[in-house]
């Protein structure tokens, strides 16, 4: 009975690590999203997912694989001079194909490349569940530090070169957050399922309410949320979590085409204007 | 540069990946409202971006006071499309107290940002550095988009100021300059 999984002991660690990550990653989310940097997050995804498959390839861990590579891709990022979609678009793609290319020389390279692009959250054991409780913490500390500048820096983008305040700490801290959300996102849930949690709470939760903090703490009960319908959902059909995780996730978008409609009714009845688009 | 300014600009030549103006020599003392003139594209903005670092030095000297702050209004401020922000949370990154906000924007503050006109915003962006305490505020073109209201508001906020804060005025029109500017150049490329 399927049902009873829900409450066997060996989902309850498996289950936590993706609470907590849901949280997290949608919390990312929105400073990635602030920052108009959502596609970094892919691009991280699949680059640590490649670093993953290095690993395994030498026999190594995969996590240190994922950290290493999507480390190296943020160090490079931060030398270049303007960084904008293009260079996430090559990350992805060279990640993906890395990904499997490397796979292919591999006994389980598939089963491997698959478990790292669609996840392997069931697999997850207490290591998983410590490193996850230890970013989400670190997150939830910097958090107001980091939003605090990135608003200044969204609406004032020169005021702290202006009055001298090193921007590297801030640069370095949101990097290590963000490199950190998609090394633990990738070897737990899968990358397209991390993108997702970092990509749509805040797609979602920016136009549902007004206010910052507000539509910070809607992105995140969304992922929260969805996270924890495609959990039960995946277990009671029996179908693979990642793919269920990020349907749901996406059906969450038509939060956007209601918010769209109450707005455009509020104009017909005399009300602002609305600017949501589906 | 003397003990008694906030900031002083010798034989500046700035730009981005190749120089557009100067050399520009200025100095700014407290409570001085100085005004840079010139025609469009004249490097008036890019005289700013050189003070806050966003610009490049190709050659002069920008020496400003020990712990002199500054906050930079700009020309075009981007308005986001779907940031939920209100207004009185932009009004008061960069310091001001929205309860002593003026009384224009005032109905703005509860407002989210995509509910603000252009107008508005810009008004909201120039009111956010003029209100803060930052010592010296650089404004670029603040009366475009403005109404009348709006620009009374501004006029009678630039005329309240007083040392130690200074501001450095950009605009094209020449009026506006001559009329709350202590003293103004005019800026060539």
């Amino acid at each position: 009975m399927n049902d009873w999984l829900l409450f066997d002991p060996l989902f309850r660690i498996p289950f936590l690590v993706g609470l907590l990550l849901a949280a997290g990653l949608s919390l990312v989310g929105t400073l990635l999203r602030l920052r108009n940097e959502w596609l970094a997050a892919l691009g991280l995804a699949q680059i640590a997912a490649a670093g993953g498959m290095v690993a395994a390839f030498l026999h190594g861990p995969a996590w240190v694989g994922a950290f290493g590579t999507a480390g190296i891709a943020m160090v490079v990022r931060s030398t270049l001079p303007k960084v904008g979609n293009n260079h996430y678009a090559i990350m992805i793609i060279l990640g993906w194909s890395a990904t499997l290319l490397l796979g292919a020389f591999m006994d389980h390279g598939r089963v491997i490349g698959e478990s790292l692009l669609l996840g392997q959250l069931y697999f997850t054991r207490r290591p998983h569940l410590i490193g996850a409780a230890i970013w989400l913490v670190l997150a939830l500390a910097c958090f107001p530090w980091l939003a605090s500048r990135a608003l200044t820096a969204r609406f004032f983008p020169d005021y702290h070169a202006a009055n001298r305040q090193r921007v590297w700490p801030y640069r370095l801290v949101l990097a290590l957050m963000t490199v950190m959300a998609a090394v633990f996102g990738t070897i737990s849930i899968g990358a397209f399922p991390s993108f997702a949690l970092l990509f749509v709470p805040s797609w979602v939760g920016f136009v549902l309410v007004d206010g910052w903090a507000r539509s910070v703490v809607v992105s995140v009960l969304i992922g929260v949320v969805a996270y924890m319908i495609a959990f039960v959902v995946a277990l009671l059909l029996d179908l693979p979590f990642g793919p269920v995780c990020t349907a749901c996730l996406v059906m969450t978008g038509a939060l956007r085409w209601c918010t769209a409609l109450r707005r455009r009714r509020g104009e017909w009845a005399g009300e602002e204007p609305p600017t949501v688009s589906v | 540069m003397t003990s008694n300014e906030l900031l002083a600009l010798r034989d500046v030549v700035a730009g981005y990946t190749r120089p557009v103006v100067g050399p520009v020599s200025l100095a700014v003392s407290p409570g001085q409202i100085l005004g840079l003139g010139g025609h469009n594209g004249a490097g008036k903005s890019t005289i700013l971006r050189s003070i806050t670092g966003m610009a490049c030095l190709f050659s002069g000297t920008i020496q400003r006071a020990d712990g002199v702050t500054i906050a930079h209004q700009w020309q075009r401020p981007e308005l986001p499309p779907e940031l939920a922000l209100l207004g009185r949370e932009l009004y008061a990154l960069l310091g001001a107290d929205p309860a002593w906000a003026p009384t224009i924007i005032r109905p703005l503050l509860g407002r989210p940002l995509y509910r603000l006109s252009g107008g508005q915003f810009q008004l909201l962006q120039t009111l956010a550095c003029l209100c803060s305490p930052a010592q010296l505020v650089l404004m670029d073109e603040p009366t475009n988009n403005l109404d009348g209201r709006a620009l009374e508001t501004l006029s009678a906020l630039l005329q309240e100021l007083k040392a130690p804060r200074a501001v450095v005025l950009v605009s094209h029109e020449r009026a506006f300059l001559e009329a709350h500017c202590t003293d103004w150049i005019e800026v060539g490329p």
